[in-house]
């Protein structure tokens, strides 16, 4: 799998995209531009109908693009055979889309199969990735999708959808069909996997907490238009209309605080040794008690344990401005 | 009683040349059968509408007793074979065009577009992904289609098609009840050990699409 990883080169990048199906009057998703940076977190926001999901459906071709483009690694997409561009991208669905016949090494290996990898090099990377997703590879590479959980199956799902080492990942609310609490664990293991993989991702939902635990950036649809994209903190603090300013809570620092996360407060220039820390997928009213008990001390943002910053006071006091 | 076993003893060749000819008529529709009802059905799946239509001419086709139909083809394939395997084929398209149909639509959307979205070319999403998971429900009409196919053709001999049939036709023609039980018992046992061979298979095809063999 070789693509280009020139952190210049945006991974993908929307130019003036837009969607209509045959037989509507109304676009889908109407002239969104933007570009996406090598081993970004994208997130993207928004109701059903807002054209979210179409939206990433264009980027692997799922949908046909009706105007504009869009390019991924600085190459347009429609220029490109379909069926074996689509296996540069991993794809994961809601329901997991594991193949129930088949066992869980062999779901996780249908792509490198057909790239025609061999078997030893299958095996290994078949490991490699049950223990990266947190299953015990001797225990999990036999057993069939019927005997695993839904969080389980979508731990096998993102497997899978690594397996023949892609730059990127497309996600469709994969999160969606899975109860709460297991939801809030995988997001935190997505979150290490992506940090320690580098991989871009495009991770489409309705939620906004997960939009702003996850995404580096936030796109926010709204009736097949792109409202905003932007970090969660700057959305907050300077949504870009009605719409975002409403779906925030942008007016009141109760809801703001509510919304963003702690790593949108993090300094990352400066890596601090202090024993305070906070995790950063926390959102600031979680540890709204731990800020107020030490109101002078640096405190250390971490990434599942690992320092990635320092808290910045001056952006935590922008975000409780009324 | 005694009657019975020397009957089997004297004539067993016979019985066992009407029992082969019996087996290659139903081979032959079966396959037969098969051989038009996939490229059938691959046709049908893009239209919803010409499968109704297709399938209420099979169904009617389906419900013309065997007897009558075995006579109606006469004129186009005189008496023998010919005639009663085309009309055999005829009656296993509703059940196997059902049947594949079905096996193919109750596959989980979501299953499909993952595939595709992972980058399988259509030809590999139907080898690996819709054959496996279809053959439950297609190996159930093939099934059913057998047993049908095994008790039509004993009817053909209306038509002097061979097989099981002449046993039956002979004794209930001449009275003579010795013919007409190992007439009765041939086609049971037939369709019995067809039944049990293909309910296997069937329970394997299940196992298999839902995993439990690698």
């Amino acid at each position: 799998m070789n693509t280009n990883t020139n952190p210049d080169v945006p991974v993908f990048q929307f130019i003036h995209t837009s969607k209509r199906f045959p037989g509507m009057d109304s676009y889908a998703v109407h002239d969104v531009s933007l570009s996406v940076k090598p081993g970004e977190f994208i997130t993207i926001l928004g109701t059903s109908g807002s054209g979210k999901t179409t939206l990433m459906k264009m980027v692997n071709r799922l949908y046909d693009i009706t105007d504009g483009d869009i390019l991924f690694h600085g190459q347009s997409v429609k220029e490109q055979p379909e069926v074996e561009y689509r296996r540069k991208i991993g794809y994961v669905v809601q329901q997991s889309g594991l193949f129930p016949h088949m066992s869980v090494a062999d779901n996780i290996a249908v792509v490198p199969k057909i790239l025609k990898w061999d078997k030893a090099r299958i095996d290994a990377r078949v490991r490699e990735l049950l223990t990266l997703v947190g299953l015990e590879p001797s225990v999990y590479a036999k057993r069939f999708p019927r005997q695993l959980s839904g969080g389980q199956q979508q731990r096998v799902g993102i497997a899978r959808a690594l397996a023949a080492n892609p730059s990127a990942m497309l996600m469709d609310e994969p999160f969606g069909a899975i109860d709460a609490i297991t939801r809030e664990t995988l997001q935190n293991e997505l979150l290490r996997i992506q940090k320690s993989t580098q991989k871009s991702i495009l991770f489409v939902t309705h939620d906004i907490g997960e939009a702003f635990k996850l995404g580096d950036r936030v796109i926010i649809m709204h009736g097949g238009e792109l409202q905003q994209f932007d970090t969660p903190a700057n959305i907050v603090l300077h949504p870009a209309n009605e719409f975002v300013s409403r779906l925030v809570g942008a007016d009141d620092p109760m809801e703001r605080v509510k919304v963003v996360c702690v790593s949108s407060l993090a300094d990352k220039s400066r890596i601090t040794d202090s024993k305070l820390s906070l995790e950063g997928s926390s959102t600031i009213n979680d540890t709204l008690p731990f800020l107020l008990a030490h109101p002078s001390e640096d405190i250390a943002i971490c990434n599942n344990g690992e320092v990635i910053g320092t808290l910045d006071r001056d952006r935590l006091a922008d975000l409780m401005k009324k | 009683m005694e009657k019975f076993f020397n009957y089997a003893v004297r004539h067993y060749d016979k019985m066992l040349g009407y029992l082969g000819d019996h087996i290659m008529m139903c081979v032959s529709a079966l396959l037969l059968s098969l051989l038009i009802a996939i490229p059938l059905c691959a046709l049908l799946m893009r239209s919803k509408k010409v499968t109704k239509i297709v399938l209420a001419l099979l169904g009617a086709c389906y419900s013309i007793p065997s007897m009558a139909f075995f006579a109606i083809m006469m004129p186009f394939f005189g008496l023998g074979k010919v005639g009663p395997i085309v009309v055999l084929t005829i009656y296993s398209q509703f059940i196997l065009v059902r049947n594949i149909l079905a096996g193919f639509n109750g596959i989980d959307s979501s299953l499909l577009e993952a595939a595709k979205g992972m980058g399988m070319s259509p030809v590999q999403i139907f080898f690996k992904v819709q054959l496996p998971l279809a053959m439950p429900v297609i190996v159930s009409g093939i099934h059913i289609a057998s047993v049908v196919i095994i008790g039509s053709a004993t009817i053909a001999q209306t038509v002097n098609a061979g097989g099981i049939g002449v046993l039956l036709f002979e004794g209930l023609r001449t009275q003579n009840y010795v013919k007409m039980i190992w007439g009765t018992i041939l086609t049971a046992a037939l369709a019995l050990s067809v039944n049990y061979l293909l309910a296997r298979l069937e329970k394997f095809a299940q196992r298999k699409a839902k995993g439990g063999i690698a």
